[in-house]
C-alpha cells in the first residue's frame, strides 16, 4: 500500500474537500494505483540532476513600480456570493 | 526563579514596504481608501490572473540586506505557501522559502550593562525574504454575523526579517527591534508605523536551565504592535514558562496572542490545526537573478546608515556619543542637524539648538521633522547673528519663537523688532553710570566685597537696555567702574 | 460552397472581395451551432448577440478600410479563457454564474485582430481529462460518431471546428489537450512552445505545463491563428520575449532535406493497427517529399506519465485553492463555520476527476512526501527535456502517433483513471519538455474515425513545424475531410 485510508482522509481535510465514505474508499484505491505507477520514477538515478521547475529556462521578469488602475470595489465584488458593506462576507472567523 | 534560567529569544519582523504599488500587481498601496477599491484580478486571486514582480521591492530588499550585513543571493526563488484563510485570496501566499534573497546577516546592539550580557551584542540575521501581505479580516461585535474581508492590503510587499535565537532578554530584543526599525527608516523603505502594522513583530521565546545545551520549547507571540507591548509580552511569557517548568509542567510549542489589556499571553491552541504548508516553487514566477552590478548599484544609492553617521558626527562635529545618539535616532532629525552644521561653523551650537528648542517645540506640536517651520537655513541665519553678537542667546529665544510662528528670517525679525544687541561702548557706559548712580547703597556694599551684587547690577543694566546690551561688555564695564 | 465550410484564408478572400460579410459568416455559424449543438454539446455558452454586434463592427471597420487578419472571422473559445462580460465556467459547477471583469491576453488579441467570438466551448472540467467526459455540462460528442468521445480536454474546441460551428477555436494543452482531441476529430491542433502565448487570463490547471494554442481546419489557418495570439506579454512572467515570425511567410517551403526523427520508444506494441498504418503512411509520404527519416531515441519516455501526474497535480492542487466560495463562485454554507463552508463548497463544486487530482497533488506536496514525489518528478522532468535536446541535435522534427487508438466510445475508459492517464503517453512529454507540437490528420480508422500524426518541434520552432505539416497536408488525401452531420 502506497497510501492508507487514514492518509486519504488527512489529505481531504488539507484540501478542504468534504468527501463521503464511498468517495474516500474509491480514492484510496485509485490513488494507491497511481502512486504505485509513480513508484517507477525510483528506477532512475537522479542524483545531481537539477530539478526543473519551468518548461523553458527563464529568469528576471519585472514590472516598474507604477500605479495602474484598479478594478474598483464594485467590479471586485460583482461575483461575490455574500457581499457585505463593500466586503466579502464569510462565516465568522474566531481568532 | 529567573536566575536559574536562561532566556532565548528569536524575532521575526514583517516590514511593510512603502512602494507605490503592490508586490505582484499595479494596485496602489496607499492607506485609507474604501474596502476592496484597490484591487485587481491579480490581488483578488481571480481565475486566470498572474503575478509579475515589482522591481522596486527587489531593490528595497537588497537595500535591507546590505544594511544588515547580509549576503545577497545571486539566485533566489519565490515559493507558494499553501493554506486556506479568507484573507488569502489565492489559497496560497507567495513568499520565499528555500532560496531567500538575503542570508547570513547581523546587527550590533547596545544594552545597559547588566553583568556579562551588558553592553555590546551581535545578533545574527538568519534571512530576509520577500512576500505578499494578506488582506484584512474585519470582525463584527455581533456574534451572530459573520466576518468581512477587505483585500486592499492583500499583495502589498513585505520583507520578513528572521533573526537567530541570539537574544537573552527582553531588553536585547527591544534594542534589536529598535535598531532594525531605525535602519528601515533610514533606508526609506518602510514608514515604520507599529500601530498600523507597518512594522510587525513575532517573538519566539523559550527558557532553559543555565548550562543546558539544547533550546527549550518555544512559544511564538504573534503580531504585537508596540515596543512596550513586545517587552511586556516577552516578560510575561518568560515568567509563565519558568513557572510552568517549576511546577513540573512542560512548555507546549504553540502560537500565543498577547493581550495588551491584561498584559498576559493566551494560547491560540485548538483554533488552528497543524499546518502543512506544502511549499513549492511558484511556477508563475521565474528565478530572480541578482548580479554584482545590481548589488553595487544599490550599494551606491544607499543612504548613510546610523553607525557611519554617528561616527562622522562625532569626528567632524566633535559631538559627544550621547548627543550623537540623540541626533541620529531619527534619520530626518539627523539630516536636519547635518544641514545646519554644514552651514554653520559652531556645530555644538547647532546640536544644542536642535536637541533643545527645536525638539521641544516639535514635541509640543507633535509634528514630524519635515513639518518644522524653521528650516535649517532659518535656524542657521539666527545662529550666525548670535555668533556675530548681533543678538544675545537670550534674545535668540525670542527670535526663534517668532521664526517658528511667522516663518520670517532672523534678520527680518531683528530689524522689525529692533532686537539688535547694543555694542556701542558709549551707550552701555552711560547706562552703567546711570544704574550705579541710582543705586549708591549697593555700589558701596559691592566695593566692600559683596561680589554677589554684580549679578544685580548686570540685571539692572540689561533691564535698562531692554535686553539688548551685550552682556559681556556690561559685565566688563560694571567691574571696571564699581571697583573704581 | 456553404459559408461554414470555408477555411479562414478562404473567408479572408471572400470578405476582401465582398463576396460575403462578417455578419453573413457569423449568422451562418450561429445557425449551424443551433442546428447541431443539441447533438454535439460542444458549446457551454453561445453569444449570439455579442457575436452579431462584433460582426457588424467588423464589417464597419472593413468598410472604413481597417482590415486586420481576423476581421470578421467567427471563432470560439475553450471555456477556460476568461471573457469580460460573458460567463466563464471552466466546465465546473464551482464557478456558478461567474463573469470575469477582464479579458485575458489571448482573447484581447483576438478581439484586437477583429475576430468575432461566437461562444465558449465545452471541455473537461479545469482541463483535466482526455475524453471530455469530465464536464459539469455533460460530455461532448465526436462529430464523426456521436457514440464516441471527441478527446480532451479541449473536446469542444476540436469538435466545433470539425463540425464547422466556428472557423477556428482556441484550446489549451497541458498534456495533450489540444493535440489529442484534434487527432480524434480530424482537425489541426497546435501546442506552441511554453512561453509563446500568454497564459494571462487562462484559468490555470498546471502552470508550468499549460499552453494556449489554436485548433483549425487546416495548417494555413493554424499559422494565421497562432500569429494572432503569439507574443511576449508583460502580464505573464513566463511568457518569453522572442520575436514572433511571420508564420505564413515560408509556409510552402517544403521538407526536402529536412530530417524527421522517429523515436523508437513511441512505436511500441499496443498501437492499434490502423493507427500504426496511418502513421507509417505519413512517414512514407514524408520520405517521398524528400525528408530524411531517421530513428532517434527518447529514452525516458516511459516515465513521462508518472512524472506528469506528479508535477501537474501538485501545481493544480495549489492553483485550485482559490475556488473557496469567498470572492466568487457557488458557495455552500450550512452555517457550520468557515472550514465547513470551504469543504462543502469545494466538494459540491468540483467533479470527481478534479477532486482526484487535487488529492493526488496535495499528497505529493505534503510534509514527508515532497522529496520522494515532487522533487523526484522535477528531476525526471529535466531528464525528459534533455532527451529532446539531444534528439534535436540530430533531427529537425520528431514524428509520432498522437494516441494509440482513434476516438474511443463514451464511458469506455471512465472506470479506471490510471488507464486513462496512460493513454496520454505520446503527448505528455512535449509539455514536460516545453517544446512545440502539432497534431495533423493522417487517415481514418477502420471505424471511419480520424487518426492524427504528431509532429514535435524545437523550442520556438513553430514556423518550421507548420511548414513540415503544410507539406504533408498538401500532398495527402486528408485535406478537407469532414464529418457529415
Amino acid at each position: 500500500m502506497k497510501i492508507t485510508r487514514a492518509e486519504v482522509e488527512k489529505v481531504a481535510r488539507l484540501s478542504r474537500l468534504a468527501l463521503g465514505d464511498d468517495e474516500l474508499d474509491a480514492l484510496t484505491g485509485q490513488l494507491d494505483a497511481i502512486l504505485g505507477h509513480v513508484e517507477q520514477l525510483n528506477e532512475l538515478d537522479t542524483d545531481g540532476i537539477v530539478p526543473m521547475a519551468h518548461a523553458v529556462p527563464l529568469e528576471n521578469a519585472f514590472r516598474a513600480d507604477e500605479v495602474k488602475p484598479s478594478l474598483g470595489s464594485e467590479k471586485a465584488l460583482q461575483n461575490a456570493p455574500n457581499p457585505v458593506d463593500g466586503c466579502f462576507g464569510v462565516p465568522k472567523v474566531i481568532e | 526563579m529567573r536566575k536559574h534560567y536562561e532566556v532565548v529569544i528569536g524575532l521575526e519582523v514583517h516590514v511593510q514596504l512603502t512602494t507605490n504599488t503592490k508586490i505582484f500587481c499595479g494596485c496602489s498601496t496607499a492607506f485609507g481608501s474604501s474596502p476592496n477599491s484597490q484591487t485587481c484580478p491579480v490581488c483578488l486571486g481571480l481565475p486566470g490572473a498572474l503575478p509579475v514582480l515589482n522591481r522596486q521591492v527587489v531593490e528595497n530588499a537588497i537595500k535591507a540586506g546590505l544594511a544588515t550585513n547580509c549576503q545577497i543571493a545571486p539566485r533566489s526563488i519565490f515559493a507558494r505557501k499553501n493554506y486556506f484563510y479568507p484573507d488569502l485570496p489565492k489559497g496560497y501566499q507567495i513568499s520565499q522559502f528555500e532560496l531567500p534573497i538575503c542570508e547570513h546577516g547581523h546587527l550590533d546592539i547596545e544594552t545597559e550593562g547588566q553583568g556579562e550580557r551588558g553592553g555590546h551584542q551581535t545578533i545574527g540575521i538568519t534571512r530576509i525574504h520577500m512576500e505578499e501581505d494578506a488582506g484584512k479580516l474585519l470582525h463584527s461585535d455581533d456574534p451572530t454575523t459573520g466576518s468581512r474581508v477587505d483585500l486592499n492590503r492583500a499583495c502589498t510587499p513585505l520583507l520578513e526579517v528572521v533573526s537567530e535565537p541570539d537574544m537573552r532578554s527582553s531588553d536585547e530584543a527591544i534594542a534589536y527591534l529598535k535598531k532594525l526599525h531605525q535602519i528601515v527608516m533610514y533606508l526609506g523603505i518602510c514608514d515604520g508605523n507599529l500601530e498600523e502594522g507597518s512594522f510587525r513583530c513575532d517573538a519566539n521565546v523559550s527558557v532553559r536551565p543555565w548550562g543546558q545545551e539544547e533550546l527549550g520549547t518555544r512559544a511564538e507571540l504573534k503580531n504585537i504592535n508596540s515596543f512596550r507591548f513586545i517587552k511586556e509580552g516577552i516578560e510575561y511569557e518568560i515568567d509563565r514558562q519558568i513557572e510552568l517548568i517549576e511546577d513540573g509542567g512542560e512548555v507546549v510549542q504553540e502560537t500565543r496572542l498577547y493581550d495588551s489589556n491584561t498584559g498576559m499571553t493566551r494560547s491560540m491552541r485548538g483554533k488552528e490545526e497543524a499546518h502543512d504548508y506544502r511549499y513549492f516553487p511558484d511556477p508563475d514566477l521565474v528565478p530572480l537573478i541578482i548580479d554584482n552590478d545590481w548589488i553595487e548599484t544599490v550599494r551606491g544609492i544607499l543612504p548613510e546608515l546610523p553607525e557611519p553617521k554617528k561616527a562622522r558626527f562625532m569626528a567632524d562635529y566633535s559631538l559627544s556619543a550621547h548627543n550623537t545618539d540623540i541626533l541620529t535616532a531619527e534619520k530626518a532629525l539627523a539630516d536636519y542637524f547635518d544641514a545646519c552644521a554644514r552651514q554653520h561653523k559652531d556645530a555644538k551650537a547647532c546640536a544644542n539648538w536642535v536637541m533643545g528648542d527645536v525638539q521641544r517645540r516639535r514635541n509640543d506640536e507633535g509634528i514630524s521633522v519635515a513639518e518644522i517651520p524653521v528650516t535649517p537655513e532659518l535656524l542657521v541665519g539666527m545662529l550666525e547673528r548670535i555668533a556675530d553678537k548681533t543678538i544675545s542667546g537670550k534674545i535668540a529665544k525670542t527670535v526663534f519663537e517668532e521664526m517658528w510662528t511667522s516663518g520670517k528670517s532672523a534678520d527680518a525679525i531683528i530689524d522689525e523688532k529692533g532686537l539688535k544687541q547694543v555694542t556701542d561702548t558709549g551707550a552701555i557706559e552711560k547706562m552703567v553710570d546711570d544704574v550705579i548712580a541710582a543705586n549708591p547703597g549697593q555700589a558701596q556694599e559691592f566695593s566692600e566685597g559683596k561680589d554677589k551684587l554684580l549679578g544685580f547690577f548686570v540685571g539692572q543694566v540689561m533691564k535698562a537696555s531692554k535686553g539688548k546690551a551685550n552682556p559681556g561688555m556690561v559685565n566688563e564695564l560694571l567691574c571696571k567702574k564699581l571697583r573704581g | 460552397m456553404n459559408l461554414i465550410d470555408l477555411t479562414i484564408h478562404e473567408m479572408q478572400q471572400q470578405l476582401a472581395d465582398g463576396t460575403t460579410t462578417a455578419v453573413a459568416l457569423t449568422e451562418a455559424f450561429l445557425k449551424r451551432i443551433h442546428a447541431t449543438d443539441e447533438q454535439l454539446n460542444a458549446f457551454i455558452t453561445v453569444c449570439d448577440e455579442e457575436a452579431l454586434a462584433a460582426a457588424r463592427e467588423a464589417d464597419a471597420q472593413r468598410a472604413a478600410g481597417n482590415v486586420l487578419p481576423l476581421t470578421g472571422i467567427p471563432v470560439a473559445l475553450k471555456d477556460i479563457f476568461v471573457t469580460e462580460g460573458i460567463r466563464t465556467t471552466c466546465a465546473s459547477k464551482i464557478f456558478g454564474d461567474f463573469i470575469s471583469p477582464y479579458d485575458g491576453t489571448a482573447v484581447r488579441k483576438l478581439k484586437e485582430q477583429g475576430a468575432v467570438i461566437v461562444g465558449k466551448l465545452n471541455m473537461d472540467e479545469f482541463a483535466m481529462g482526455s475524453s471530455n467526459e469530465n464536464s459539469a455540462f455533460g460530455p461532448v460528442r465526436n462529430p464523426w460518431n456521436s457514440d464516441c468521445v471527441p478527446g480532451g480536454s479541449s473536446g469542444g474546441s476540436a469538435a466545433c471546428v470539425a463540425a464547422r460551428q466556428a472557423a477556428a477555436s482556441l484550446g489549451t494543452d497541458t498534456g495533450g489537450s489540444i493535440r489529442q482531441p484534434a487527432s480524434h476529430c480530424g482537425v489541426v491542433g497546435l501546442k506552441p512552445t511554453y512561453g509563446r502565448v500568454s497564459r494571462y487570463g487562462v484559468i490555470a490547471y498546471a502552470s508550468s505545463l499549460d499552453q494556449v494554442g489554436p485548433l483549425t481546419r487546416d495548417v494555413r489557418d493554424c499559422a494565421i491563428m497562432l500569429g494572432a495570439v503569439a507574443g511576449y506579454d508583460a502580464a505573464d512572467s513566463t511568457s518569453v520575449d522572442t520575436q514572433v515570425p511571420d508564420y505564413l511567410a515560408n509556409l510552402e517551403q517544403g521538407v526536402a532535406g529536412r530530417k524527421i526523427g522517429l523515436p523508437k520508444e513511441y512505436f511500441i506494441d499496443g498501437l492499434d493497427d490502423d493507427v500504426k498504418q496511418a502513421v507509417d503512411d505519413a512517414v512514407a509520404k514524408y520520405r517521398e517529399l524528400g525528408a530524411e527519416i531517421v530513428e532517434v531515441s527518447l529514452p525516458h519516455t516511459k516515465y513521462a506519465v508518472a512524472c506528469y501526474y506528479v508535477v501537474a497535480t501538485a501545481e493544480a492542487s495549489s492553483n485550485l485553492a482559490r475556488y473557496d466560495g469567498v470572492r466568487y463562485g457557488e458557495r455552500v454554507d450550512e452555517g457550520k463555520g468557515l472550514i465547513d463552508m470551504y469543504s462543502q463548497t469545494r466538494a459540491a463544486g468540483f467533479g470527481d476527476e478534479v477532486k482526484r487530482r487535487i488529492m493526488l497533488g496535495t499528497y505529493v506536496l505534503s510534509s514527508g512526501y515532497y522529496d520522494a514525489y515532487y522533487l523526484k518528478a522535477q528531476r525526471v522532468r529535466a531528464l525528459i527535456r534533455q532527451d529532446f535536446i539531444d534528439a534535436f541535435e540530430q533531427v529537425d522534427c520528431i514524428l509520432t502517433p498522437v494516441a494509440s487508438t482513434a476516438a474511443f466510445g463514451l464511458g469506455e475508459k471512465t472506470s479506471d483513471p490510471l488507464q486513462m492517464y496512460l493513454s496520454d503517453i505520446f503527448t505528455l512529454s512535449a509539455n514536460l519538455a516545453g517544446i512545440c507540437g502539432l497534431s495533423l490528420p493522417c487517415g481514418l480508422s477502420d471505424n471511419k474515425l480520424p487518426i492524427g500524426v504528431q509532429l514535435l518541434g524545437k523550442p520556438f520552432g513553430e514556423a518550421e513545424l507548420l511548414q513540415t505539416a503544410y507539406a504533408y497536408e498538401q500532398a495527402s488525401d486528408w485535406q478537407g475531410q469532414l464529418p457529415t452531420l
